[in-house]
């Protein structure tokens, strides 16, 4: 069969202030096949189809439906030249049916008949087969039964260039079956459709065609009969880039937190974490790859225990031995509960017994310096609240991915921002200002933070400068094991070149650092060790100083069925 | 019998009021938009009738022409205050419960301004009849129902039908539970928005012109306008954002409210000046006891518009 041009892009370029999302792209995209856009995080394939499908409009360039030039401005404009995109985050009235959201916003002559629109839905579904029921409401489907809907509400409005955004990343391996066979079918009553995805499995498996993106280019595109997975993944992750990070060899590592099988389903019943095991040791900065999504987020959460439903250990080693005990961390009531439990002594090895002592007597012992651990203290955090595990004394930093949101408070200046970590502290019922102002003022005048004032709102800080204080604030707390999710994310060079460098500080300084990231070089550059994430499973620990970008690629983007197909 | 045939007519002459506020509150609340502004809207709807009324009440008009009039006059002035409402919280984005409140405030006083220079003979003796029309002149109770009234029921009813039964109605709900997705699939959000405030607040307006020209058709039935706009807020809960309900609330709603000077007719129940407001606040505990038992039965339908009170704005990324 003579190939048909569906789909011409020629020269697509689009910038969001000076970062360039997609320069000069070219792609083709002929009738009855399935393209697959293959890419990394960030490597512009989104925001590529989003100007296809309206949500975006390109900077240059041009783009040709069927031969010919069009202009699309819009969603609605889209539809008009027969083009529909299935988002990765459904956009569903869930208080309607399905057949109401299939419907919504389409303009049709005659009356508004909702028995008419349900017979086309299941005319539709059943000629691709589906199984949805149209009067279900959304609000009691599954997740894949949401993605049926889209996709229905796309072809109900005649589309015969479909682009789905991630459709797998959400579905169990059965459903993805089933999209696909779906997907065939489609392909085969003449329609094209374009599948972004990073699960190199699925692209060998389902489409025609691959174009592969990085960083905003257009690589190549290959037939899928002629690649392999590791001519796939070259491609996409390109050469390895030297950064100067500094980076020093640990000095006595030791096991600080130990992960231990740990399992976690999340709202939808999804299993997002998957048995996952390892160490991270002091003195150490251990990287997380994965692509996005693949539970690192809840991984972190899961330790700082944000995430009470896992199943699993986490164990956290506190190197006390011989150490004084102090009233730092610890309450006046953990001391003396340890101290029943006969885990202190003195400098002459003497056990130490609180009993019959009072609350004073105590505290000036203890504030003496002369109440040693015994041993290293062992804490389980399992099943404890984030203020359980600091009541514990588990000094636990934790730099969430979403900064203004669970990070900072952006209404609020930079000294109460401070204050969310010590609010606790100083008298009964009011608040100490004065230490959090000094803090305030030393993470701004160390890490130069650029800022009208210590009370101006965070939220109009630059992305950088927010970032400063969040992690300034973590740094301060003096924490044995900081946590960092995607922490240079958005971030200009002269600022993320700050905060590797706090990190390695903290690594030199005994800290255990856990560093979640999206960019190879930067992991590879800086970590000790890498871990490697792929859909809730730990797909390998690999050595940050010999490892390769390829050999991580393939981590991150096989998927189980390979996997299991290989072994 | 017949006394509470009676009480019951009175009860749905009177609830009218709020079937008008509720009616409007809900298309606007449907929009995504709390509009806390009821109130005033209410007692502006009231004012611009009756400066219309004032004005050619002595004219020599024919009935119908004036009944129009008046009604137009209501209409234009809520309507003139729900686009100053939209205006505010939906082009600039303003908090919508501060600009409601704020509108309330504003409407209540101005109508008092207002009412309070114009002549109650002229705005009301002419009208009083003619807004009673069929039942004018009867001497039993049914002449409190006028065509004010059935133009309150055919109206909720109508709103229930757009709102549940057509497409400019499915839309409309898009709009607010999700406007994102309504945006996405190309509906004007913005317009629907205004349209649905603007619409809603002329509603709400007939409903304070009803109350002041109708059914009190009294020097100061202003004065105690305001207090019958919160409860028609208070009715959008009770009907469970669903308009053809709010004939069955008000209803309620005027029952228990003119509970208290009913009673005292009643020989073995003493009521006092102190216990009658205790009586009046009977439709807000009902409000109350309703939203305990939807939000225990946690039925989705039964839940406010998603999006309720939240502004949309297309997120540039």
């Amino acid at each position: 069969m003579e190939k048909q041009l569906a789909l011409q892009l020629r020269g697509i370029t689009k910038r969001f202030g000076r970062v360039v999302a997609n320069n000069h792209v070219d792609l083709d995209v002929n009738r009855g096949e399935i393209l697959a856009i293959l890419g990394e995080n960030g490597c512009g394939k989104t925001t590529l189809m989003n100007m296809i499908a309206g949500i975006y409009f390109p900077d240059e360039g041009h783009i040709y439906v069927d031969g010919q030039e069009v202009v699309i401005r819009s969603p609605k404009d889209a539809f008009d030249h027969r083009i529909g995109m299935i988002h990765q985050h459904f956009k569903l009235v869930d208080l309607f049916t399905a057949a109401e959201n299939i419907v919504l916003g389409v303009h049709e002559e005659g009356r508004y008949n909702l028995k008419e629109v349900n017979q086309r839905v299941t005319e539709i579904a059943g000629k691709y087969g589906f199984h949805i029921d149209p009067r279900k409401k959304i609000y009691d489907m599954s997740v894949s039964e949401k993605q049926t809907v889209e996709i229905i509400k796309v072809l109900y409005r005649g589309a015969d260039i479909l682009i789905l955004d991630e459709p797998t990343a959400v579905l169990t391996p059965q459903e993805i079956d089933k999209l696909f066979d779906v997907l065939r079918r489609m392909r085969a009553d003449g329609k094209s459709i374009i599948i972004i995805t990073h699960k190199l499995h699925e692209v060998l498996d389902v489409s025609d065609r691959v174009a592969i993106l990085r960083r905003g280019e257009h690589i190549a595109t290959v037939n899928t009969a002629e690649t392999n997975e590791s001519q796939l993944t070259e491609m996409m992750v390109g050469e390895k880039v030297s950064l100067d990070i500094e980076r020093n060899d640990p000095v006595d590592a030791a096991p600080r937190l130990e992960v231990m099988h740990l399992n976690l389903h999340n709202a939808e019943g999804l299993h997002v974490l998957r048995d996952v095991t390892f160490t991270a040791n002091g003195g150490e900065i251990l990287g997380i790859a994965g692509i996005a999504g693949s539970g690192q987020r809840e991984l972190l959460e899961a330790i700082a225990g944000l995430q009470p439903q896992m199943e699993g250990d986490v164990i956290f080693h506190n190197p006390k031995k011989d150490k004084p005990v102090t009233f730092f961390h610890k309450s006046m009531k953990r001391v003396r509960e340890l101290g029943a439990q006969g885990m202190f002594h003195d400098q002459n090895m003497k056990p130490v017994s609180f009993d019959g002592m009072s609350t004073a007597e105590i505290r000036k012992w203890v504030e003496s310096g002369n109440v040693l651990f015994k041993e290293d203290e062992i804490i389980d955090l399992r099943d404890k609240t984030p203020l359980e595990i600091r009541q514990l004394g588990v000094r636990l930093s934790f730099v969430p991915e979403d900064r203004l949101g669970m990070g900072l408070v952006g209404s609020m200046g930079i000294t109460d921002n401070m204050m969310l970590r010590s609010y606790r502290k100083g008298p009964a019922g009011f608040l100490d200002r004065k230490k959090p102002r000094e803090l305030a003022e030393e993470i701004i005048r160390e890490l130069k933070v650029n800022t009208p004032g210590v009370n101006s709102p965070v939220r109009r800080l630059s992305g950088g400068n927010v970032q400063k204080v969040l992690v300034g604030r973590e740094i301060a707390f003096t924490p044995k094991v900081l946590m960092a999710a995607y922490p240079v994310r958005g971030l200009d060079i002269n600022s993320s070149y700050t905060i590797y460098h706090l990190l390695n500080k903290q690594k030199e300084s005994g800290v255990a650092v856990i560093f979640v990231g999206e960019d190879l070089d930067v992991l590879l550059a800086l970590s000790d060790r890498i871990l490697v994430m792929n859909s809730g499973a730990v797909t390998g620990i690999v050595d940050a100083r010999h490892a390769t970008k390829e050999e991580i690629g393939l981590l991150m983007t096989k998927t189980d069925r390979a996997r299991k197909e290989e072994a | 019998m017949n006394m509470w045939l009676n009480f019951l007519i009175d009860s749905l002459a009177f609830g009218a009021t709020f079937m008008y506020g509720s009616t409007g509150e809900i298309l606007t609340e449907k929009a995504g938009h709390l509009n806390l502004g009821i109130p005033g809207i209410m007692c502006m709807g009231g004012a611009g009738g009756c400066l219309v009324l004032n004005a050619i009440g002595k004219s020599g008009l024919p009935g119908f022409l004036i009944v129009i009039l008046g009604v137009l006059g209501a209409l234009a002035l809520s309507m003139l205050c729900g686009l100053i409402y939209s205006f505010l919280t939906v082009t600039l984005r303003a908090n919508q419960n501060v600009t409601g409140l704020a509108l309330t405030t504003f409407g209540g006083g101005l109508m008092k301004v207002i009412m309070s220079k114009m002549d109650a003979t002229v705005y009301l003796v002419g009208p009083k009849m003619l807004y009673r029309w069929p039942f004018a002149g009867r001497q039993d109770s049914l002449q409190c129902l006028g065509v004010l009234f059935f133009l309150a029921v055919i109206v909720a009813l109508a709103a229930s039908w757009v709102l549940f039964r057509t497409k400019v109605g499915l839309h409309l709900r898009a709009v607010g539970e999700n406007p994102a997705t309504a945006d996405a699939v190309g509906i004007n959000v913005t317009k629907y928005k205004y349209a649905a405030t603007c619409i809603g607040s002329g509603i709400a307006g007939l409903g304070g012109f009803y109350y002041i020209i109708d059914y009190m058709a009294s020097q100061e039935a202003y004065l105690s306008l305001e207090a019958f706009g919160w409860l028609s807020i208070a009715l959008v809960i009770f009907a469970l954002w669903r308009p053809h309900l709010t004939i069955i609330g008000s209803t309620v709603f005027g029952f228990l409210f003119s509970a208290s000077s009913f009673i005292t007719n009643i020989s073995w129940i003493r009521v006092t000046m102190a216990t009658k407001p205790i009586l009046q606040m009977l439709p807000y505990v009902v409000t109350i006891l309703v939203l305990v038992v939807t939000s225990v039965r946690n039925k989705r339908e039964n839940q406010p518009p998603q999006s309720l009170g939240l502004p949309y704005f297309r997120e540039e990324r």
